[in-house]
C-alpha cells in the first residue's frame, strides 16, 4: 500500500490515533498562542525526543522538513529583509516543530487505523445525517480508483507523446474522463445490485 | 445521497490524486505548475456544490491520514500546517463555490460565465484562504504574502480554461451527470 507508516511497538505507536491527533492540535495551537522563541525551541527538543522514543532516527525528522527547504529559505530571507534574523529563526523553528510532529503522527499510525479512528469519530455525527458506512465505502472506493486513474492519466500522456506533442491533449483527456465516469456508473450499479 | 453520488465523490477524489502524479511543468517565469488543482476545478464544475466539495474533502482526508497524494508525493498531516496549508483548506471550499455557481445554471453555464465561475472558486477562494495563512505562518504582511503567491496565478488561469473546455464536453456527452 502507498502508506508512510513505519512499523514499531513504541508508546508513540501504541497511543490511539484520536489522542495523537488531539495532541498535535493542542501543540499546534500552543505554538501560536505562546509567542516566545524559548517555548518553540523547547518544543523542538521535545519533538526530537519523541522521534527517539518512537525508535525513529533523527534523519526521519529531518526528512519531514527537507521537501519544504526552499520555502524555509524564502521565509527566512523575507524575515531578514523585513524584520530581523531572530524573528526569521523563530518562525522557522515553529514551522519545523509543526511539520515534524505531524510527520511523527503519520509515521507511527497505520492509514487503516486512522480510517477506523475517523469512522469511530463520525458515529456521533450520524444524527446530523453523516453515514459512517458511506464514508468507509467512499474511502475504500477512492483507494481502489487511484491506481485505475493513474493508469488512465499515464496512457493519455503516452498516447500524446506517441502522436507528437503538438497534438491537443484535450482530444485524449476528454474521452478518457467520459470513459471513467461510465465505469463509475457500472461500479455503482454493481454495488446497488449486491444490495449493500 | 445515492450510491452513485458516493461513487462519483470517490472517483473525483481519486482523479485529483492521479492528476498530482503528472510531473510538474515549469513555466517560462520559473514557477512550477501542477495539474492537481484541475481536479478541484473539475470536481466543482462537473459534480456540483455538495458532491464536488465532498470529493475534495475526501481527497484531503486521505492526504491527512498519511497517503502521499499531493503533487510531488507529499502527504501526512504536516502539509496542513506548512506554508501552503491555507491553500489546501481553500481547495474544498473552492470546489464547493464552483459547484454552487454551476448549479445555478443546471450545471451548464455559457463558456465565458463558466470561466468566471471557475476563476472565482478555483483561484479567488483558494487565494483568499491561502494568502492570509501564508502571512500568518511565515510572519509576513498580507501584501508580502500576496506578492509571493502571484507568480502562480498565470498557471491557474491556464488550468481554469482547460477545465471549462473539458467540463463542457463531458457535460455534452453525459447530460445527466
Amino acid at each position: 500500500m502507498l502508506d508512510l507508516y513505519q512499523a514499531g511497538t513504541s508508546p508513540v505507536h501504541m497511543l490511539k490515533p484520536g489522542w495523537k491527533i488531539l495532541c498535535l492540535a493542542a501543540v499546534g495551537s500552543a505554538l501560536f498562542a505562546v509567542d516566545h522563541i524559548g517555548f518553540s525551541t523547547a518544543m523542538l527538543a521535545a519533538t526530537l525526543v519523541l522521534y527517539r522514543i518512537a525508535g525513529l532516527p533523527l534523519s526521519r525528522a529531518w526528512g519531514q522538513i527537507r521537501p519544504a527547504v526552499w520555502v524555509f529559505g524564502l521565509i527566512f530571507a523575507a524575515q531578514v529583509i523585513f524584520n530581523s534574523w531572530i524573528i526569521g529563526l523563530y518562525v522557522l523553528i515553529r514551522l519545523a516543530v509543526l511539520l515534524m510532529l505531524a510527520g511523527l503522527l503519520t509515521l507511527t499510525t497505520r492509514s487503516s487505523d486512522m480510517i477506523d479512528g475517523i469512522n469511530a469519530g463520525l458515529g456521533p455525527l450520524r444524527r446530523i445525517g453523516v453515514n459512517p458506512e458511506r464514508v468507509s465505502l467512499a474511502i475504500s472506493l477512492t483507494l481502489r480508483f487511484i491506481p485505475v486513474l493513474s493508469h488512465v492519466v499515464h496512457d493519455v500522456r503516452e498516447a500524446q507523446r506517441a502522436r507528437g506533442l503538438d497534438r491537443n491533449i484535450l482530444s485524449l483527456a476528454i474521452p478518457a474522463i467520459i470513459r471513467t465516469i461510465r465505469m463509475a456508473d457500472e461500479v455503482s450499479d454493481a454495488i446497488d445490485a449486491r444490495g449493500s | 445521497m445515492t450510491t452513485k453520488d458516493t461513487v462519483y465523490i470517490a472517483l473525483f477524489a481519486a482523479l485529483t490524486a492521479a492528476l498530482g502524479l503528472i510531473p510538474q511543468i515549469t513555466l517560462a517565469t520559473g514557477v512550477p505548475i501542477t495539474a492537481q488543482s484541475m481536479g478541484i476545478m473539475l470536481a466543482g464544475a462537473l459534480l456540483g456544490a455538495k458532491r464536488g466539495g465532498l470529493a475534495i474533502v475526501l481527497f484531503l482526508a486521505l492526504v491527512a491520514i498519511g497517503l502521499p497524494l499531493l503533487a510531488g508525493g507529499r502527504g501526512g498531516a504536516g502539509v496542513f500546517f506548512g506554508a501552503s496549508g491555507g491553500f489546501l483548506l481553500g481547495f474544498p471550499i473552492g470546489a464547493f463555490v464552483i459547484g454552487f455557481l454551476f448549479d445555478r445554471h443546471a450545471g451548464r453555464p455559457p463558456f465565458l460565465l463558466s470561466l468566471i465561475y471557475v476563476l472565482i472558486g478555483g483561484v479567488g477562494v483558494v487565494y483568499l484562504l491561502g494568502v492570509p495563512w501564508l502571512a500568518q505562518v511565515a510572519d509576513l504582511t498580507l501584501g508580502q504574502a500576496f506578492t509571493g503567491s502571484i507568480a502562480f496565478v498565470p498557471g491557474d488561469i491556464i488550468k481554469a480554461v482547460l477545465t471549462v473546455i473539458i467540463a463542457r464536453e463531458v457535460r455534452r456527452a453525459l447530460p445527466d451527470l
